[in-house]
C-alpha cells in the first residue's frame, strides 16, 4: 500500500503540474490591446469564414498603421474553432479568459453564435456578429452588424411584388432546414398572407445541409411555377448547397425572366464557384454589393486585393459588416477612453460609422445597426447589378413584427436595459 | 437575313414608316435617345418604340441590348459586334473606334421580358428556324394580342413542321387568352391539349377558371384533366430518370472505392479526397485551356480525364508506398492512417487553392436540356450516366480480361500463393491502389459538373460511397452497380412522398435492415476468402 | 476489502492510472479554489471545465475500447450513444430554464414557442425530473444498442459490414435530429442552459463539481471495465475477438456475449454524454456526425487499443493537442499536425502510445510491424490477424 501511495503522490503531482502548465502557457504580453478572431479555418464553414478572418487581420493591420487605439497597438488573436460548435464555446472562453481579448469578432452560423452566447454572458465580453441572421435575439454582449430579417427579406419580397419586380403572385420559399430559413420563411409567410397572397400560392420546402441532388425539387418548382401566375423563388439555401442548386436551375433552363430566384445567402464569394452565364437576372438581397461605385468601396476593394495579393479577390456583405463593426468598436473605445467591457458596451449605441456604399450606419439601442438595403441582379461576370435600393437606411429590428411570439418585444439596452422588453406589459421578458 | 425582313415586318407590326434605315430623325432615333437617361422606365419605352418603329437597325440593336453589348456614350448609342467593332445604332455605320466613355445599358428582369417579347415579334420571319422557334415560344409566353396578324402570316409561310406547330400553339395561347368566339376557343383548347406540357396546363387552368362560356369551360376542364393524367404517368418515368441520374452519381463516387475497399480491403477514408483531387484537376485543366487554347474549350473536360486520373493515381501510389504497404492484413489500421491522409489532403488543397469554391464551367454540349416524349432530360445528367457506365465497363474489362487484372485478383485473394507463382505483389498492390485512386479522380471530373469544387467535396460523398459498396457486397463490381442504381431510384421515389431528409433516413434504415437479412450485401462473395 | 480486492487485480499501469485520477480529483479543485489567481499553480476555472470535457471523451473512448479492443466489434457509431445521452441531459436542462427563456413560456422551450408548438411533445414528458433524465441518458442508448445489436449479432453481421451499418445508424440519427420537425431543436440543438439541480450551471462551484463527477465517472468506468475484462466473461470476449468461429464451436453463445458488452458500452457512452453537455453548454446534431465517431476510434487507437488506460489517455491527449494547436499562428495548419499524428501512430506505434511504452522492455515495435506485413491479406473481418493487442494482462504482468 505504501508503494501505491508514493506513486499516487508522484502521479498526482504530475497531473496537477500538467494542468497548471497548460494554464500558465499563455503569458500576457505587455502593451497591446488584444482582439479575438473566432472564425472557422477548417471544416465545412471554412469556405465562408476564412475571408472574414483575413479581413479582420487587414483592418487591424491598417489601424496599427494609423497608430493603433488609445496609443496602443492592436494584436489579433486568431483561433480555429474548426466548424465544431462545442469548440466554438471552448475557444471563446479561451479568448476571453486566457488571452484577455477586449472584443471578439466572429461566428457565422446561428448555432455557433448560440453556442458562444452563454460564454460571452458569463464572462462579460463583446462579440461582433457579422452575418445576416434570423433575428429574435438581442443580447447585451453581442452586437449584430449583419442584417435582421426586416433589412433583407421583406424588402426583397416587396420588390418582387412591385411592378418593377414583375408583380409576383406565387411564391416558393426554399431553404435549408435550420433556424435562419425557418424564421425568415415564417416571417415571410406571415407577411405575404397579410398582403393578400393565398395560402395555396405559397410553397415551403426544406432541404438538409449540403443537399446536392436538386432534380426533384427544381422540377417541383417548375411545376409550381407554371400554374398561370407569376412565380418567384425566395431562397434561404445555405452555402454549400447553392452551387448544385444553381447548376440544376441552369440545367433545367429555368431563366430569371420566367421564375426569378432571390437569394439571401448568395453573394459574390459564392458565385465565384459558379458559371453565372445561365444565371443572369436571378437576384440577391444584401446590404452591400461589391459593384457599388463609391470612393470608399473602391478604396476598400483595392486594399483587399492588395492584402490578398490576388487581383481577382472579391468582397462581400459580411466583410463589410466586419468593417463597420470594427470601426464602431474603435470609435467606442476611443470615446470611452478605455477597453473596459461595460463602458464600451454602454458607449456603443449611438456610435456611427460610414458604410462602404455611401451612408453612415448607426448602432441602435437594440445592438443592431442601420443599413442600406439593395437588390441586385446577377451579371454574367459574377457580380451584381443593383436594380433597387431602399430610400435611406433601414433600422434593424431585433424582434419581428410579423411573429406572434415577438411582435410586442423590443430590445433596448440604453433605457430599459434589457433585450426583450414587452411594450404591452411594460416588463422585460 | 435583314434584307428579307422589311416587307413582312411592315405587315406584321403595322409599321408606319418604311425607309430602309435611312431616316435622319424618326421614332426609332427618338427611342434611342431614351437610353442615355439610364433609367429602367425610359429603357422600357425605348424597347417598345424601337420594336414598333420598324426601322432596319432595330433588330440588331435590340439583340445587342439583350446580349449586354449595347452602350451609350454621350448622345451616341452603339453596339459591339462579334469582332469587337463598334457600330452606331442610329445610322448602322461603323464607328472609327470604341468610344471611351461608353456605358453598357443596364437591364432588369422586366426589361428582359419586354425584350424577349419585342424580339419575338421581330424574329418571326428570321431565316434561321431556331430563331423562329424561339420567337414562337416567346409569343406563347407573352400572349401579345398585337402579334396575332403577323403570327397568322408566319404560320402560312412556315416550311418547317416543328416550327409551324410551335407557331400554331402560340396562336392558340393568344386566342385562348381573349377568345373571340366559342369555336375559336375550342380550337385553341384542342391545340393546347395536344401540346400537353406544363405550360399548356397552366394556360388551360386559367381558361377553365376565367372564361364565362360553359362549353369552353368544360372543354378546358376536360383538357386539364387529360393533361394532368398524362403528367402523372410522366412523373413516374421522370422519377426513374432522376433515380438513374442520382444512382450514376453514387456509382461514380463509389466505383473507385469498390477497388480500394472492395477488392483490396483497405478502409480508405481518403477516397473522397481522391475525388476532390480529380475535381481540382478539372479546374486546373480548364484554367490552362482558358489561358492557352480558348478555342478548344469544349474539349477541356475530355482533356481533364487523363489529367485527373494520373494526378489521383500518382497521389495514390505515394500513399500506398508510403503508408498502406505497412498495413496489409490490418484493415482497421488503414482506417486510421487514411483518415489522417484525408485531413492532410483537405488542408493542403485549402492552403493551395483557398477554402472557397472554384469555378468549373460546363462545356456547351453539357448544358441545357431536351424534350423526350414530354420528359425533360438535361444533357449534363445524360452525359454523366453515359460516362459512368463507360468507366464501369472499362474497369470491368481491366479486371476481368487483362493480365494485370488477373494478377490484381490473384494478389488480393491469396497474397502468398500469388507471390509463390512469381507475381510481384508489391507492384500489383501499388497498381491496384493507383487504379482505384485514379478512377476516383476521374469521378471527380464528372462530379465537378454538378457539385461544389471545394476542399469539402470529398467529405460529402464518402459515407454514401461506403454504403453503396457494402450494400452491393464488398468485392463485387456488379454489386456496386446494382446497389448504386437501387439506392438512387429508391431515394427518388421516396423523395416526393417523404421529403428529401426523410427519404434519406428511410434509405439508411432499409440498408441497416437489409444487411441483417444478407450480412454480406446483395452479391456476397462465395468461398473461403470472406470468412476467415 | 472490496477496494483491496480490486487493487489486487490491477497491474502497474492501472495503479498509476488510478493514482493520477485520484490526484486530479483532489489537487485540481484545490488548486482552483485555494490558490490565489496570481499563483503559478492556480488552475483557472475554464481549464477545469476543459479537463472535465476531455474526461467525458475519455469515458467515451473507454466504452468504445470495451467493444473494439476486447471484443473486436469496431463501432463507427458510438458517437450516437454519446449524443443520445447528451440529448437526455440537454432536455432536462431545457426544462429547468422554465420561464427564463426569451419568450417567457413556463413550459415550452424557446424553439418550440418559435415553431408554434402548442404543447409539449409526449417524448419531452418527465424530463423535468432529474432522475428520469439520467435514467433516460442510460436507457435510451442502451435500448438502441440492444435492439441494434440483437438484430446485427443474431444475423452474424461482422467486420466491416457491422462498422458500416453502425455508421449508417449514426448518420440516420444525424439527419433525423437536424430536422426541426423532430422536436429536438434542429441544427441549433439545445443550449442556453441555466441551472442543474438548482445550481447555476456557470458558477465556479458547479463547474468544479461537474469536473469531479467526470473524474469519478472515469474512475468508475475504468474499474467496471477492468472488472469486466478480467472476469471469465472478459476472457470469452477476447476469445471472440481473436477467433470468433472457434469460440462459437467450443460452445459459447457468441451473440449473447457481444450483445451484453455492446449494450453496456452504449450505456456508459450515454452517461458520458450526459455529463458532457452541462460542461460544454450545448448539444446539437453535429455530435452524431460520423466523423465524431471515427475520431473516437482514433483516440482509442492512439492511446492503445485493448488497454483501458490507453483509450482514456488517447482521448485526453488528442483533444488536448487539438485545443492547443487551434490557437495562434499555427491555427491554419493544425490539421496537418493531427493528420500526421494519426499516420505516425499507425506506422510507428501500432499498439498505441501505451502499447509502445509497455513494449519497450520487450523489443522494438518495428518487428511487430514487419511481421504484420507478412500476414495474409484479403481479410475483411475486423478481427485483426495480429493476435495481441496487448491487454495489460500479459504484457505488464511479464514486466512486473
Amino acid at each position: 500500500m505504501f508503494k501505491l501511495s508514493r506513486r499516487a503522490l508522484l502521479a498526482s503531482t504530475i497531473a496537477g503540474g500538467l494542468a497548471l502548465s497548460a494554464g500558465g502557457a499563455f503569458a500576457q504580453s505587455g502593451d497591446t490591446i488584444k482582439v479575438g478572431i473566432l472564425h472557422s479555418l477548417s471544416g465545412t464553414m471554412a469556405i465562408s469564414e476564412t475571408t472574414l478572418k483575413d479581413v479582420m487581420l487587414m483592418l487591424i493591420e491598417e489601424q496599427n498603421k494609423k497608430g493603433g487605439v488609445l496609443g496602443k497597438k492592436l494584436e489579433a488573436v486568431v483561433v480555429d474553432p474548426a466548424s465544431n460548435w462545442p469548440l466554438f464555446a471552448e475557444k471563446a472562453r479561451e479568448l476571453i479568459t486566457q488571452q484577455k481579448v477586449s472584443a471578439v469578432f466572429g461566428c457565422w452560423t446561428s448555432v455557433s453564435r448560440k453556442s458562444v452566447l452563454p460564454v460571452f454572458k458569463e464572462l462579460n465580453s463583446i462579440l461582433f456578429y457579422p452575418v445576416q441572421y434570423e433575428g429574435e435575439e438581442s443580447e447585451r454582449n453581442v452586437f449584430y452588424t449583419g442584417a435582421a430579417p426586416n433589412q433583407q427579406a421583406i424588402p426583397a419580397v416587396d420588390y418582387l411584388m412591385s411592378e418593377e419586380g414583375g408583380l409576383v403572385k406565387r411564391w416558393v420559399l426554399a431553404g435549408t432546414d435550420y433556424v435562419y430559413p425557418r424564421t425568415t420563411n415564417k416571417i415571410l409567410e406571415a407577411y405575404l398572407l397579410s398582403k393578400g397572397v393565398a395560402k395555396e400560392d405559397i410553397l415551403i420546402n426544406y432541404t438538409p445541409f449540403g443537399h446536392s441532388d436538386w432534380q426533384t425539387i427544381v422540377s417541383d418548382i417548375v411545376k409550381f411555377g407554371t400554374a398561370g401566375k407569376k412565380t418567384a423563388v425566395v431562397s434561404t439555401i445555405n452555402g454549400d448547397a447553392n452551387v448544385p442548386f444553381y447548376k440544376e436551375l441552369a440545367n433545367k433552363g429555368v431563366k430569371a425572366t420566367d421564375i426569378p430566384v432571390v437569394a439571401f445567402s448568395v453573394g459574390e464569394e459564392e458565385l465565384a464557384g459558379v458559371d453565372t452565364k445561365n444565371l443572369v437576372g436571378h437576384l440577391a438581397a444584401w446590404n452591400y454589393f461589391e459593384s457599388v461605385k463609391t470612393p470608399a468601396n473602391e478604396a476598400f476593394i483595392k486594399q483587399w486585393q492588395a492584402f490578398k495579393k490576388n487581383p481577382k479577390a472579391v468582397t462581400n456583405d459580411p466583410m463589410e459588416a466586419h468593417v463597420i463593426g470594427f470601426n464602431m468598436w474603435v470609435k467606442a473605445v476611443e470615446k470611452a477612453g478605455t477597453t473596459n467591457v461595460d463602458k464600451v458596451i454602454d458607449t456603443l449605441p449611438g456610435i456611427e460609422a460610414p458604410n462602404l456604399t455611401g451612408g453612415v450606419s448607426k448602432m441602435l439601442p437594440n445592438h443592431h445597426i442601420t443599413k442600406p438595403v439593395m437588390i441586385g441582379e446577377i451579371r454574367p461576370d459574377g457580380q451584381f447589378d443593383v436594380v433597387w435600393q431602399a430610400k435611406g437606411l433601414v433600422a434593424g429590428d431585433a424582434w419581428s413584427k410579423y411573429l406572434d411570439g415577438s411582435k410586442d418585444l423590443i430590445g433596448d439596452w440604453v433605457e430599459k436595459k434589457c433585450g426583450n422588453y414587452n411594450t404591452k406589459t411594460g416588463k422585460c421578458g | 437575313m435583314l434584307r428579307s425582313v422589311p416587307i413582312f415586318r411592315l405587315l406584321a407590326l403595322a409599321a408606319i414608316v418604311l425607309n430602309c434605315g435611312l431616316a435622319i430623325a424618326g421614332p426609332y432615333e427618338d427611342a434611342l435617345k431614351r437610353f442615355s437617361a439610364d433609367s429602367f422606365g425610359e429603357t422600357e419605352i425605348a424597347i417598345k418604340d424601337m420594336a414598333a418603329s420598324g426601322a432596319q437597325g432595330a433588330l440588331p440593336a435590340l439583340e445587342a441590348l439583350q446580349a449586354g453589348r449595347l452602350s451609350v456614350a454621350g448622345d451616341t448609342v452603339f453596339y459591339l459586334d462579334g469582332n469587337g467593332q463598334a457600330t452606331d445604332a442610329a445610322t448602322g455605320s461603323r464607328l472609327a473606334g470604341i468610344p471611351a466613355d461608353g456605358k453598357v445599358v443596364r437591364l432588369n428582369n422586366r426589361l428582359r421580358r419586354a425584350l424577349e417579347n419585342a424580339l419575338g415579334g421581330l424574329t418571326l420571319f428570321s431565316k434561321d428556324p431556331a430563331r423562329r422557334l424561339q420567337a414562337a415560344e416567346a409569343l406563347f409566353k407573352s400572349k401579345d394580342t398585337n402579334a396575332l396578324p403577323g403570327l397568322e402570316k408566319a404560320i402560312s409561310a412556315e416550311p418547317v413542321p416543328a416550327v409551324k406547330k410551335a407557331l400554331v400553339e402560340a396562336e392558340a395561347a393568344i386566342m385562348l387568352a381573349r377568345p373571340a368566339n366559342t369555336a375559336e376557343a375550342l380550337g385553341a383548347i384542342r391545340t393546347l391539349r395536344e401540346r400537353g406540357d406544363q405550360e399548356a396546363l397552366a394556360q388551360l387552368n386559367v381558361a377553365a377558371t376565367s372564361l364565362a362560356d360553359p362549353a369552353v369551360r368544360s372543354a378546358a376542364e376536360a383538357a386539364v384533366a387529360a393533361i394532368a393524367q398524362r403528367q402523372k404517368l410522366l412523373s413516374v418515368v421522370q422519377n426513374v430518370w432522376y433515380g438513374l441520374s442520382l444512382g450514376s452519381v453514387l456509382l461514380l463516387a463509389a466505383i473507385g472505392l469498390s477497388i480500394t475497399f472492395g477488392v483490396m480491403g483497405i478502409i480508405n477514408m481518403a477516397h473522397g479526397e481522391m475525388v476532390m483531387l480529380g475535381a481540382y484537376a478539372t479546374f486546373l485543366t480548364q484554367e490552362m485551356f482558358r489561358a492557352y487554347a480558348p478555342g478548344w474549350f469544349d474539349w477541356s473536360l475530355a482533356a481533364a480525364i487523363p489529367v485527373a486520373f494520373l494526378l489521383a493515381a500518382a497521389v495514390g501510389v505515394v500513399i500506398e508506398r508510403g503508408i498502406i504497404r505497412f498495413l496489409y492484413g490490418r484493415p482497421l489500421e488503414t482506417l486510421l492512417a487514411t483518415f489522417g491522409v484525408s485531413l492532410i489532403l483537405q488542408q493542403s488543397i485549402r492552403t493551395l487553392f483557398g477554402p472557397t469554391n472554384r469555378e468549373v464551367t460546363a462545356p456547351a454540349f453539357m448544358s441545357g436540356n431536351f424534350d423526350l416524349f414530354g420528359l425533360s432530360i438535361a444533357y449534363g445528367r445524360m452525359w454523366i450516366i453515359v460516362f459512368t457506365l463507360a468507366v464501369f465497363a472499362f474497369l470491368l474489362f481491366l479486371l476481368k480480361a487483362t493480365p494485370l487484372g488477373l494478377r490484381m485478383r490473384a494478389v488480393t485473394q491469396n497474397r502468398r500463393m500469388a507471390a509463390s507463382m512469381g507475381i510481384r505483389t508489391a507492384f500489383v498492390d501499388s497498381a491496384t491502389f493507383a487504379l482505384g485512386s485514379g478512377i476516383a479522380g476521374v469521378a471527380g471530373v464528372a462530379l465537378s459538373q454538378i457539385d461544389n469544387v471545394s476542399p469539402n467535396l470529398g467529405q460529402s460523398y464518402i459515407i454514401d460511397s461506403f454504403m453503396v459498396v457494402v450494400f452491393g457486397g464488398v468485392g463485387n463490381l456488379w454489386g456496386t452497380l446494382v446497389s448504386a442504381f437501387a439506392l438512387g431510384i429508391g431515394n427518388k421515389f421516396l423523395e416526393p412522398v417523404a421529403g428529401a431528409v426523410l427519404a434519406k433516413i428511410a434509405i439508411l434504415v432499409c440498408l441497416i435492415l437489409f444487411i441483417q437479412k444478407r450480412p454480406s450485401g446483395l452479391f456476397a462473395l462465395k468461398g473461403r476468402a470472406v470468412e476467415q | 476489502m472490496i477496494i483491496q480486492a480490486l487493487l489486487a487485480q490491477l497491474d502497474r499501469t492501472g495503479r498509476i492510472f488510478i493514482a493520477v485520477l485520484l490526484g486530479a480529483l483532489v489537487l485540481v479543485p484545490l488548486a482552483n479554489f485555494a490558490l490565489p489567481e496570481s499563483s503559478a499553480f492556480h488552475v483557472p476555472t475554464h481549464i477545469v471545465a476543459l479537463t472535465g470535457k476531455y474526461l467525458c471523451y475519455a469515458v467515451l473512448a473507454l466504452s468504445l475500447d470495451l467493444v473494439w479492443g476486447y471484443c473486436g466489434i469496431l463501432s463507427l457509431g458510438h458517437g450516437a450513444f454519446f449524443a443520445l445521452g447528451g440529448y437526455a441531459m440537454g432536455m432536462y436542462l431545457m426544462r429547468q430554464i422554465g420561464p427564463r427563456g426569451v419568450y417567457g413560456n413556463p413550459v415550452l422551450p424557446d424553439f418550440m414557442v418559435f415553431l408554434n408548438y402548442k404543447e409539449l411533445p409526449w417524448f419531452w414528458y418527465g424530463f423535468d425530473m432529474f432522475p428520469f433524465a439520467i435514467a433516460m441518458a442510460v436507457l435510451v442508448p442502451g435500448l438502441l444498442a440492444f435492439v441494434f445489436g440483437w438484430l446485427a449479432f443474431r444475423s452474424r453481421v461482422t467486420g466491416v459490414y457491422l462498422s458500416i451499418i453502425t455508421q449508417a445508424m449514426t448518420y440516420a440519427l444525424l439527419l433525423a435530429f437536424f430536422r426541426n420537425d423532430m422536436g429536438f431543436g434542429g441544427n441549433n440543438g439545445l443550449t442556453d442552459f441555466k441551472d442543474l439541480l438548482g445550481f447555476n450551471i456557470q458558477a465556479q462551484g458547479t463547474r468544479v463539481v461537474l469536473y469531479m463527477l467526470s473524474v469519478l465517472l472515469l474512475l468508475a468506468a475504468f474499474l467496471l471495465g477492468r472488472y469486466v475484462v478480467t472476469s471469465t466473461y472478459g476472457k470469452v470476449l477476447v476469445a471472440i475477438r481473436d477467433a470468433e468461429s472457434r469460440t462459437r464451436f467450443i460452445g459459447y453463445r457468441v451473440e449473447h456475449y457481444k450483445l451484453l458488452v455492446f449494450t453496456l458500452s452504449a450505456m456508459l457512452a450515454g452517461l458520458a454524454g450526459a455529463l458532457y453537455v452541462p460542461q460544454v453548454g450545448i448539444i446539437n446534431p453535429s455530435e452524431f456526425a460520423p466523423t465524431n465517431s471515427i475520431e473516437a476510434v482514433i483516440w482509442v487507437a492512439v492511446g492503445g487499443r485493448g488497454t483501458l488506460t490507453g483509450a482514456a489517455l488517447g482521448a485526453v491527449l488528442v483533444n488536448g493537442f487539438k485545443s492547443m494547436f487551434t490557437t495562434g499562428a499555427l491555427a491554419p495548419y493544425w490539421l496537418f499536425a493531427l493528420g500526421g499524428l494519426f499516420i505516425l501512430v499507425t506506422l510507428v506505434l501500432p499498439k498505441g502510445i501505451l502499447g509502445a511504452l509497455s513494449g519497450i522492455g520487450k523489443g522494438w515495435q518495428w518487428r511487430a510491424l514487419e511481421s504484420a506485413r507478412h500476414e495474409d491479406t484479403g481479410d475483411l473481418t475486423t478481427a485483426s490477424p495480429d493476435p495481441a493487442p496487448q491487454g495489460q494482462g500479459n504484457a505488464t504482468r511479464a514486466a512486473a
